[in-house]
């Protein structure tokens, strides 16, 4: 296996603070990586430098064969990259469905002349993209949303929604920032059992949590972070023996 | 059932066409019919404003400027150089739109305030460019403007036509004119909505960083968006030079900029029929005061604050939201009678 993603000494000052410092790691392409550790230890952040919405202070990261440290976070969905939030960006002056059909816009996207006047291909686009999100808001579990406003919808559904929208721009990798923040266990349980299907698939996971029997039962590998630096990188046993992350996280 | 036609584009412009053409019965001298002229125009302006500020979230406080511009390009070249006006207009629109790309890459990575006043500067500049250009567009005193000319046909308010072997008068030939603009310029504004280009552009005042991620070029829709709002203020500034033959730079003017972005509020962010009403109402609001006199322009304030305050998303959204509720009522009984 080759690695997909690669990090290689990843700095980020914000002033003074050190948010990520020398991170190394790699994912292999098909699966489950997850960063877990406290509050504040840097995890948002490495995921906003890995999908271009911070440009790293020094390091580099490569997504496949190519550099992309400094390409936005556009250009990055372009080469299969997409991402959830943990404080949720739906849009909600849209409905659900539109939500989901904006993350198609890479690949049904048509002219502003053939949009002006509402040509035949514009249209035939419209109504394969409108297919094509319906499916995957199905596939996600908001089927039931496909009339609604995003504005109606609740807190867990608009997760769902927002993973499904990431779906759409049919990424080699996705990562999920605390998927599981905010969810009960049943809509965890579920959240899970979704994670699991879209990595067999072939997509691979980069994923943020705090919900340690989420990470536990689904991760290959696992990085632990403290105060913005690794301290330690395994699998869900080695990471549930090693005294260190036990001392700064997971507690005696 | 008012929400459901106002969803449904064709439906709308349908709506909105045959508005149109029965409203002249309304009209009892000509007066009426300059009236719904200059409100027409306005209105085709206010569409193209409101997908920039209705619909992407991005604000300009100097759509004015591109008003005049447009104005003064096509009454310097059909005045001052003898172009036809369609090729004036198109050169026009080309030009502006040239001008609002340029002036909108840099500007146009700030946000709210900050946008708020690069915009303004720019329509100042405009402004007082027009203004001191005397050899070019005659300078504060303004330039007369040839009456519209198509294919070696005039159009003045001051003729007389036939069409179809009815004799109409210039306002009337006119008043047809800017009805047909303000549907194109409507539906061609509902096109862009309900489309790709239309979502990225609404992801824009959604959640921007969403619409990066998903491979949105938030950059480029803001470009592309300012551009189209400001070829439609250039075309609808030319017809209107056309329309008045004669043109000063009041109209590029901060004030004239602001009476824009009022009916963009009034009528209702981003409801293209909405700011339709906003225009018209911002436009005829004067003319129903004109008996109150010197305390015109305070019950103008009065009326705008009081709209705001119990309706703060606009007219037509707020009469969307309360008309439904009695026909949502009706229809849920004709669907439970049906069934039953």
């Amino acid at each position: 296996m080759t690695a997909l993603v690669e990090v290689k000494g990843l700095d980020k000052v914000f002033g003074g603070v050190h948010a990520v410092e020398d991170v190394n790691f790699s994912v292999e392409a098909g699966k489950v990586y997850s960063v877990i550790g406290p509050n504040g230890a840097g995890k948002t952040t490495l995921l906003n430098l890995i999908t271009g919405l911070y440009t790293p202070t020094k390091g580099e990261i490569r997504l496949g064969d190519e550099s992309t440290a400094r390409l936005t976070s556009n250009q990055l969905a372009e080469r299969g990259m997409c991402r959830t939030f943990q404080h949720m960006q739906v849009c909600m002056n849209m409905t659900a469905i539109e939500n989901v059909m904006l993350g198609l816009h890479l690949r049904f996207n048509s002219g502003l002349l053939a949009t002006l006047f509402r040509l035949p291909s514009m249209r035939r686009n419209e109504a394969l993209a409108r297919e094509r999100a319906a499916q995957l808001m199905d596939y996600v579990g908001c089927g039931d949303y496909l009339a609604s406003e995003a504005s109606a919808m609740s807190y867990g559904a608009l997760k769902r929604l927002e993973l499904a929208r990431a779906l759409a721009v049919d990424p080699k990798v996705i990562l999920l920032d605390e998927p599981a923040a905010g969810l009960n266990a049943t809509e965890t349980a579920a959240l899970e059992e979704l994670i699991r299907k879209i990595a067999e698939q072939g997509v691979t996971v980069i994923l943020v949590e705090h919900d340690m029997k989420l990470v536990m039962g689904i991760s290959d590998q696992l990085l632990v972070l403290n105060y913005g630096r690794v301290l330690a990188e395994g699998t869900p046993e080695q990471i549930s023996q090693n005294p260190d992350v036990i001392a700064a996280y997971l507690g005696g | 059932m008012l929400n459901q036609i106002m969803q449904s584009r064709l439906r709308g412009v349908m709506l909105l066409g045959l508005i149109l053409i029965f409203l002249p019965a309304f009209f009892a001298n000509p007066f009426h019919y300059e009236l719904a002229i200059q409100v027409g125009i306005v209105a085709a302006t206010v569409v193209g404003l409101n997908l920039l500020v209705g619909f992407a979230g991005q604000i300009s406080l100097g759509h004015a400027g591109f008003f005049g511009l447009g104005a003064y390009f096509s009454g310097i070249a059909t005045g001052t150089y003898g172009w036809s006006s369609i090729p004036a207009l198109v050169a026009g629109a080309i030009a502006v739109g040239v001008v609002a790309w340029i002036v909108g890459r840099p500007i146009l990575r700030l946000k709210g305030h900050y946008l708020s006043m690069a915009t303004l500067a720019v329509g100042f500049i405009i402004a007082i460019i027009l203004e001191n250009e005397r050899a070019l567009t005659g300078g504060p005193d303004g330039m007369s403007v040839p009456p519209l000319e198509v294919f070696g046909w005039q159009l003045s308010t001051f003729g007389r036509y036939s069409l179809f072997g009815l004799e109409i008068s210039g306002v009337q030939a006119w008043y047809m004119v800017a009805g047909v603009l303000l549907v194109i310029a409507t539906w061609f504004a509902l096109n862009i909505i309900e489309s790709p280009i239309g979502r990225a552009l609404r992801s824009l005042k959604g959640s921007e960083v969403a619409a990066g991620v998903v491979g949105v070029n938030t950059t480029k829709y803001k470009s592309l968006v300012f551009v189209v709002s400001a070829v439609y203020a250039s075309i609808m500034g030319g017809i209107y030079a056309h329309f008045q033959g004669f043109i000063t730079p009041d109209l590029a003017s901060f004030d004239f900029s602001i009476v824009l972005i009022t009916m963009v509020v009034i009528g209702g962010m981003g409801s293209t029929f909405g700011v339709i009403l906003g225009a018209v109402v911002i436009e005829l609001l004067p003319q129903a005061l004109a008996d109150f006199q010197e305390l015109e322009m305070a019950m103008f304030g009065l009326i705008l604050m009081v709209t705001m305050i119990f309706m703060p998303k606009g007219l037509l959204p707020t009469l969307n939201s309360v008309v439904p509720n009695i026909t949502r009522k009706k229809a849920a009984e004709v669907r439970h009678d049906s069934t039953g």
